[in-house]
């Protein structure tokens, strides 16, 4: 056992070839299980990371420090040009999948229901539907995406955001680095960045398959937004407003990307 | 006689192990979300034969309801997945190591006779070389796959910023059948790896992290292909290595 050792500091061209091996073996093992060490270190180490924080709870910091720069990196891409394949009305889902209900109880009452637009610190406007279904329509028909991993080709129709943006002169208010949208009763909420929210296939929506939306679908207005997960798309808003700072997003504070651009 | 052999350069052991740990937290985090809507079944008409997975499997490796850590996981290390591979390939191109990876024009037929030799149907051993035919064809295919699982996987990631991607993948939905398609070949090379490399043994194995392989040789009988033995006289031929005494030998 010794010889091991004392070879390790005797030159290469003094040992045997039972001896050079040996030597070599013994180093070359040690560097491995040096840097195996290392790495199952390290892998301790981000486990150990206290995974708590404002936004992305459940998600540890350093893993965080990266997806925001993922999003910064694949956001080069993000353009107006670049459009979710559209598919043909018979392609359409007729059972369109339903996959949740946030927001959407709490004794809504259609009949009451308004869109508030707050521009700023008291200068909110109030809208109704008939408001919005007054601007040009615009239909879609895409695969939908949920970041669960499945897709359904369905059908939507409704108001351009970038269109409704322009009718009720909120371009001033669009020049933010975000929009926030929340349910009436404020259960569910979402924010997205103003470049995807003026993609030019994001839609107030009021109809699915040529209908007005079920309830279950978010009546009387959702948003469509297919450069973006489902989670984005959120179901019956009750209120818009715009902000510099990321708005609170619903499953961004249960550990999901902020971003969740597509 | 013992002769040390030079066989796999330090780049490629670091290559090698660097994917090893890289591409274990890939699949585990590729469950996480893959879990989240786990569609995936073989079988024919209503009979299943495999579903991917049963509940079991799941609970054995704590895989239900953390798909957010799973993107999380997944986002970061396919930057490491990427460049070791990345770099690996450009090693190889680099450094001409590409000459014992890529198949050549025997060795897919070779390759069928390693199989039906290492199945112990075939009695004679193909040609090894640095690697053999089979492993060439194996070598080069995990490569493929690999290339594979990025553009497969980024068709998934960004579908509609990289539209064309994920069309050149047959649409989103089939991107995603052969993302994990593929992850079933990485688990079955991992099996085969494994066992070929235990039926290997140890100085095989130990090539992997010293880089070296121990040749035996003989000292007084020549080297030359047994079909030429008779005719070259022995006196000529000369002793492949020179070594010291072998006074003060470490126990192996």
């Amino acid at each position: 056992m010794a010889n091991f050792f004392k070879n390790l500091f005797v030159r290469n061209s003094k040992l045997t070839t039972d001896q050079l091996i040996v030597k070599k073996t013994i180093i070359s093992f040690f560097f491995f299980f040096l840097l195996s060490g290392a790495a199952f270190w390290g892998w301790k180490w981000l486990q150990g990371q206290s995974s708590d924080g404002a936004f992305g709870s459940g998600i540890k910091p350093p893993l965080r420090t990266v997806l925001n720069k993922n999003e910064k990196f694949f956001n080069n891409w993000l353009s107006d040009k670049h459009l979710a394949k559209a598919f043909p009305l018979s392609a359409a889902a007729k059972n369109v999948r339903v996959n949740g209900d946030l927001g959407l109880g709490n004794n809504f009452d259609p009949a009451t229901w308004k869109l508030y637009v707050i521009k700023a610190k008291g200068d909110t406007l109030a809208l109704t539907l008939d408001d919005i279904k007054k601007l040009p329509k615009t239909e879609i028909i895409f695969d939908f995406k949920c970041i669960e991993g499945w897709s359904q080709v369905t059908h939507w129709g409704g108001v351009k955001f970038s269109d409704f943006v322009k009718a009720y002169g909120l371009t001033a208010e669009t020049s933010m680095k975000y929009l926030g949208l929340n349910t009436p009763d404020e259960e569910y909420y979402v924010g997205i960045d103003m470049p995807s929210a003026m993609h030019p296939q994001t839609l107030l929506c009021y109809e699915m398959n040529g209908q007005p939306l079920p309830m279950n679908q978010g009546y009387p207005l959702r948003l469509i937004i297919p450069v973006k997960y489902g989670i984005k798309s959120i179901k019956r808003i009750g209120t818009m407003y715009f902000d510099n700072e990321r708005p609170p997003d619903y499953w961004a504070e249960r550990g999901y990307d902020y971003f969740s651009g597509l | 006689m013992k002769k040390i052999v030079k066989k796999h350069p330090l780049a490629i052991r670091w290559f090698h192990w660097v994917n090893f740990p890289v591409l274990a937290i890939m699949i585990w985090s590729g469950l996480l979300i893959y879990w989240a809507n786990d569609v995936y079944k073989v079988g024919f008409g209503d009979k299943t034969l495999l579903k991917f997975f049963p509940d079991s499997f799941y609970k054995a490796f704590n895989i239900p309801f953390r798909l957010a850590e799973g993107m999380a996981y997944h986002f970061v290390f396919m930057w490491l997945f990427f460049i070791n591979g990345f770099a690996y390939v450009l090693y190889t191109v680099i450094s001409g190591e590409w000459r014992y990876l890529l198949p050549n024009r025997h060795s897919f037929k070779e390759a069928w006779q390693v199989l039906l030799h290492d199945l112990r149907i075939r009695k004679a051993k193909p040609p090894q070389g640095k690697y053999n035919a089979a492993q060439r064809v194996a070598y080069s295919a995990i490569i493929v796959m690999g290339i594979g699982s990025v553009i497969t996987g980024l068709a998934i990631y960004k579908p509609v910023q990289l539209w064309w991607l994920c069309a050149i993948c047959g649409g989103y939905a089939f991107a995603r059948i052969i993302h994990f398609v593929l992850t079933i070949g990485y688990s079955l090379f991992f099996v085969i790896h494994i066992i070929q490399v235990i039926l290997a043994g140890w100085n095989n194995f130990r090539a992997m992290i010293t880089g070296f392989e121990v040749e035996k040789t003989k000292d007084d009988i020549p080297v030359v292909p047994s079909s030429l033995s008779e005719a070259v006289p022995v006196a000529q031929a000369v002793p492949v290595t020179q070594a010291g005494p072998d006074e003060e030998q470490p126990a192996n």
